[in-house]
């Protein structure tokens, strides 16, 4: 049962042949087994099981809210929770309860989704390898799949088992592990520079970022504020359109959501290709691309292309840009962002209360790692008034000129894009450790993260099974 | 007498007409009054010897002063500038806090219709240009009761600029001449107000209240027009006045809602402007002007000693009457603007540019809002002197009292006496007794139609100019009482009977023959003697000008 989509388990909840309580015992059975993932950092067990109560009632009735009532889900911790711990893996928000809850999580609890728990991350979502924070590193639940052992035993040096665990990638690799291990059915992410593509990527599921302003932050603890977006994890397409169908839409709440009532999404069973106008960003094919990865790209390419779909060579010139001008705007925003943490209203704070600015200093040191901090004292540097026009401005306007870049592609009849999400497949913790946060989050984010600087939807779908066999996957952005 | 409800600013020459504060009705000291030229954007204080230093030799160059000021007013609306909290004054403490107030991560900021309504009003009043995109930014700075650790303000593009302010200022012998100064304003942004911190420094504890976090603020940046600590105080009484009449903001700088930082500098004329110091903080117009007045000399004092001014911040001590540096270098950091990502650009429109099929609720028609402006203070005093034909000092004094102009206007709707007796009476004798008990207009036990009858019983000379104050003396001790009641208590009509009239003078000048003497000899004061007497006799319920004739048609008989 817990193998299914959430379509087929939601018909199967109509249909009676199990009851949404049975679901989430189930679920949080598979999630006590697979406790080593480290994927939930907080089990919502009772909350999840008097939800799954009164989804119970619902059906017995015979009106259930729709597709997602009884359906177990599970949500980043860097979404507001209302009365369930919201961390950010962090120790400055450790022990902290929100009075609230995000919209999104509103949203999916209004519609009768069960909430199994809160999933791990990089600390404050800074990160693309779930490794960085406070709780520990979320382990890929490939990892313990047969082939793969299989395949590591015959390896020399696989001489610690415990050590050749595969990273899930980030931030969002606590619900990317949660729906690829099967403890949920949809899981929510959140995606500033590729954070819930990537994981899905490593995890073999599907990752969606909604454009910028479809789907509602409130209550989404920010990293960049003008990149952030709820992102949805499912384990096919169709379900994440489901999800998609609930938490889009206007949020009077967030201002920069669109007031546009929009369409439900409903995906029409898509044969024919043959109108499809697919192109390839030649300045994707970095040398930092591993050859099998190359091969899917262009294999995927074909496939297209060989059902009649149009594949042309598109050219998005700024793209080099990308990273150094994300660093720019992504750690200024966070130090904006992360101001608010004082240790005053909320959180961590220190013992030291010798003066105020000794109180907020301290509180900050022990509240945030390292990378949370790095970022905070560059975000800063930029900020200053004899730099903010040398880096800020700037990165603004290459910002302006890679989202141009996106607007011309699709006015010139491109209808989708179609580019790798990740340079290689999930690698060993102990090998994705030997670089630091830093480095491992602009290279892994080459792929994924211009799509946030220009707001665009994206979406990570699983194409092929690697000979790895770790999921292959291929990373889809189109405007809508 | 118009004196009451005047203020000098500049010894002798230059008057205020606005009444800045009801303590301080006089001129004030030499030590921080100066002269003023009277001409725009011109005030060379070097006239006034008192305002250079001791030291100075003759023939030096003058000084000319130059003041700027940031305004903040407090937007008079139900709710917060980004959040649905309720705004009141005087809450218990962090009883008025939503979760954005408070900074809770996730949370997000939401415009509030309303403050941004009273942005483009107060726009409009003083002449701005409204901008019909304008953006909010950041500006970061630590401390306690700044929750976010920053402010949303509107640093790079404000919702009006480019406008100005009008205010008068009397001048001429009798301080007859008004004199309409201008100062520019260069913007007014939407902004955040802070919280508050109190200080406990017995338990070394700061106590925080959010009540007014988040509140809307509007700051009214003017350009250094002014010349003078009452030259500012006189253009932030009058932009008060204004706010008032708005709507737009209450005002009441005792409850914190309007709040002054004043940019000040000096300098020799014809020579580029000296170095500013900040002051901040100033919350009566009569700090502000004895602040700014105080930092001009001090300023003046230093440079005349060869001693540099520092680009400082600075706070004004009341008690001690003198600038202080501030401890804090709050105004000295890098503030590290940022655009505000959260809110998009804030569109405006007019009648011409509205969308077609827009939601009213939606957007904001610029037009719409100048079609609901109401009189401005320039306008009902220019009224006021048109109708009635009073002076221009006195429209400013019946405006200057909260409720005073109401007043009068009722008392002139039921009364025949002249609208100049009726100024007299309401700006001198009402507004003297109010001041002398510390009351507000509302407060008076006299209302307008008990003065409108004492004043109709004067000019229908049922009673003497000297009765009738008695009346409204004794009408102040006596409530419930009318005028008339009063009047025929204590027999204080005017004589009627002429033949006992000049029964009484027939004796008086029997009595006083060497007055009678000296008004033969054509000494013209010896006949006011006379009339005083007879006044007296007849407690002063006799006319004067009846009692002048009789006097004159007896003696030349």
């Amino acid at each position: 049962m817990l193998g299914r989509t959430l379509q087929e388990v939601s018909a199967a909840l109509k249909q009676g042949q199990i009851t949404p309580v049975e679901l989430c015992q189930k679920c949080l059975s598979l999630i006590k087994k697979t406790k080593f993932l480290n994927a939930y950092i907080t089990i919502s067990e009772e909350v999840a099981l008097k939800q799954a109560e009164e989804s119970e009632k619902r059906y017995k009735k015979g009106h259930s809210l729709g597709a997602l009532d009884g359906i177990p889900v599970a949500v980043k911790d860097n979404f507001s929770t209302s009365g369930i711990e919201t961390t950010c893996a962090s120790n400055m928000l450790k022990g902290y309860v929100p009075p609230y809850n995000a919209t999104v999580v509103q949203r999916l609890l209004d519609q009768g989704a069960v909430l199994m728990g809160k999933t791990n991350l990089d600390e404050f979502a800074m990160g693309s390898g779930s490794t960085d924070g406070v709780f520990g590193p979320v382990k890929n639940p490939w990892s313990y799949s047969k082939q793969y052992r299989e395949k590591r035993k015959q390896k020399p040096h696989g001489e610690n088992e415990d050590s050749n665990w595969l990273i899930t990638g980030g931030s969002s690799g606590g619900s990317a592990a949660a729906v690829s291990a099967f403890t949920c059915f949809a899981a929510l992410g959140s995606d500033t520079g590729g954070s819930t593509r990537n994981p899905a990527a490593h995890c073999g599921i599907v990752g969606f970022k909604p454009s910028y302003g479809l789907v509602s932050r409130h209550g989404l603890i920010p990293l960049v504020n003008s990149m952030d977006v709820p992102g949805i994890l499912t384990r096919c397409v169709d379900d994440a359109a489901t999800v998609l169908g609930v938490l889009a839409g206007h949020d009077p709440k967030d201002s920069t959501t669109i007031q546009d009532p929009g369409k439900p999404f409903m995906l029409s069973s898509l044969t024919d290709v043959s109108k499809l106008c697919i192109g390839i960003p030649k300045e994707y094919l970095v040398p930092e691309l591993s050859s099998e990865v190359r091969s899917f790209w262009s294999k995927a390419a074909n496939l297209f292309e060989s059902e009649g779909a149009k594949v042309i060579e598109v050219s998005l010139p700024h793209t080099s840009y990308s990273i150094v001008c994300y660093h720019v705007l992504c750690t200024s925003e966070v130090a904006s962002n992360m101001a608010r943490f004082d240790g005053l209203e909320y959180g961590h704070r220190c013992d030291i209360d010798v003066s105020t600015e000794a109180m907020y200093a301290a509180t900050r040191r022990e509240g945030f790692n390292d990378v949370v901090r790095g970022r905070i004292l560059a975000g800063n540097f930029f900020l200053l008034k004899e730099n903010y026009a040398n880096y800020f401005i700037k990165a603004q306007k290459v910002r302006r000129l890679i989202a141009n870049d996106f607007v011309n592609v699709f006015n010139s009849g491109v209808d989708v894009l179609l580019t790798p999400t990740t340079l290689s497949e999930a690698v060993p913790y102990l090998e994705f450790i030997k670089e630091d946060n830093r480095t491992r989050s602009a290279q892994d984010d080459i792929f994924t993260q211009a799509v946030n600087m220009a707001g665009l939807p994206a979406v990570k779908i699983l194409l092929l099974l690697s000979q790895n066999p770790m999921p292959r996957n291929q990373n889809n952005s189109t405007l809508y | 007498m118009a004196a009451p409800m005047l203020r000098g600013c500049c010894l002798g020459r230059c008057w205020a007409l606005a009444c800045i504060d009801s303590g301080s009705r006089h001129g004030r000291g030499a030590a921080t009054g100066f002269t003023s030229s009277g001409k725009r954007g011109q005030s060379f204080v070097a006239q006034q010897p008192l305002l250079t230093a001791q030291k100075s030799r003759k023939g030096e160059h003058k000084w000319a002063a130059v003041v700027g000021l940031e305004i903040h007013a407090q937007i008079a609306s139900n709710s917060k500038l980004f959040s649905g909290s309720q705004v009141h004054f005087a809450a218990p403490p962090n009883s008025l806090v939503s979760f954005f107030d408070a900074s809770l991560p996730g949370t997000l900021p939401v415009l509030n219709r309303r403050c941004v309504e009273a942005a483009v009003m107060t726009g409009l009043a003083l002449n701005c240009h409204i901008n019909k995109k304008s953006l909010f930014d950041r500006k970061h700075y630590f401390y306690a009761d700044l929750p976010a650790g920053y402010q949303i303000t509107q640093q790079r593009l404000p919702i009006a600029v480019n406008g100005s302010l009008a205010y008068s200022v009397c001048v001429g012998k009798k301080w007859r001449q008004v004199i309409t100064k201008t100062v520019r304003i260069k913007q007014i942004q939407l902004e955040q107000d802070s919280g508050k911190s109190l200080h406990d420094e017995l338990r070394s504890q700061t106590l925080i209240d959010l009540n007014r976090a988040g509140v809307g603020l509007l700051e009214v940046v003017l350009e250094p027009d002014m010349s003078c600590g009452e030259e500012a105080a006189t253009a932030v009484r009058e932009l008060q006045l204004i706010l008032q009449a708005l709507g737009t903001s209450q005002a009441n700088m005792a409850e914190g809602q309007l709040r002054v930082d004043a940019n000040i500098s000096v300098h020799h004329p014809g020579e580029p402007l000296g170095v500013r110091t900040e002051v901040k903080n100033l919350n009566s117009a009569r700090f502000l002007a004895r602040a700014i007045d105080y930092e001009i000399q001090r300023q003046i004092n230093e440079l005349e000693n060869g001693c540099e001014i520092l680009n400082e911040t600075r706070s004004f001590d009341y008690k001690l009457g003198c600038t202080v540096p501030m401890r804090d270098k709050e105004g000295k950091q890098d503030y590290r603007f940022m655009p505000e990502p959260n809110l998009p650009p804030l569109l405006l429109y007019d009648t011409a540019s509205l969308p077609a099929g827009a939601d009213p609720q939606q957007v904001i028609n610029i037009d719409r809002i100048r079609e609901q402006l109401p009189e401005l203070p320039s306008e009902t005093r220019e009224k006021l002197i048109q109708q009635y034909g009073i002076l221009p000092e006195h429209s400013f004094a019946l405006l200057n009292e909260v409720g005073l102009l109401e007043f009068f206007q009722n008392v002139i709707k039921e009364t025949r006496a002249e609208p100049k007796k009726v100024t007299s009476w309401v700006l001198n004798i009402f507004l003297g007794f109010l001041k002398q008990r510390n009351l507000a207009v509302n407060e008076s036990p006299v209302t307008p139609s008990v003065l409108a009858e004492l004043l109709n019983l004067l000019d229908r000379k049922v009673i003497s100019s000297a009765a009738a104050k008695q009346v409204f003396e004794e009408l102040w001790r006596s409530k419930g009482k009318t005028p008339s009641q009063i009047v025929s208590e204590r027999k204080l009509e005017l004589m009627q009977d002429e033949e006992a009239l000049e029964r009484v003078c027939h004796a008086v000048m029997e009595g006083h023959p060497q007055v009678v003497m000296d008004m033969k000899r054509g000494n013209p004061r010896a006949i006011n003697k006379l009339i005083g007497l007879v006044r007296k006799v007849t407690h002063n319920r006799a006319d004067p000008t009846v009692i002048k004739e009789i006097l004159e048609k007896q003696l030349s008989s």
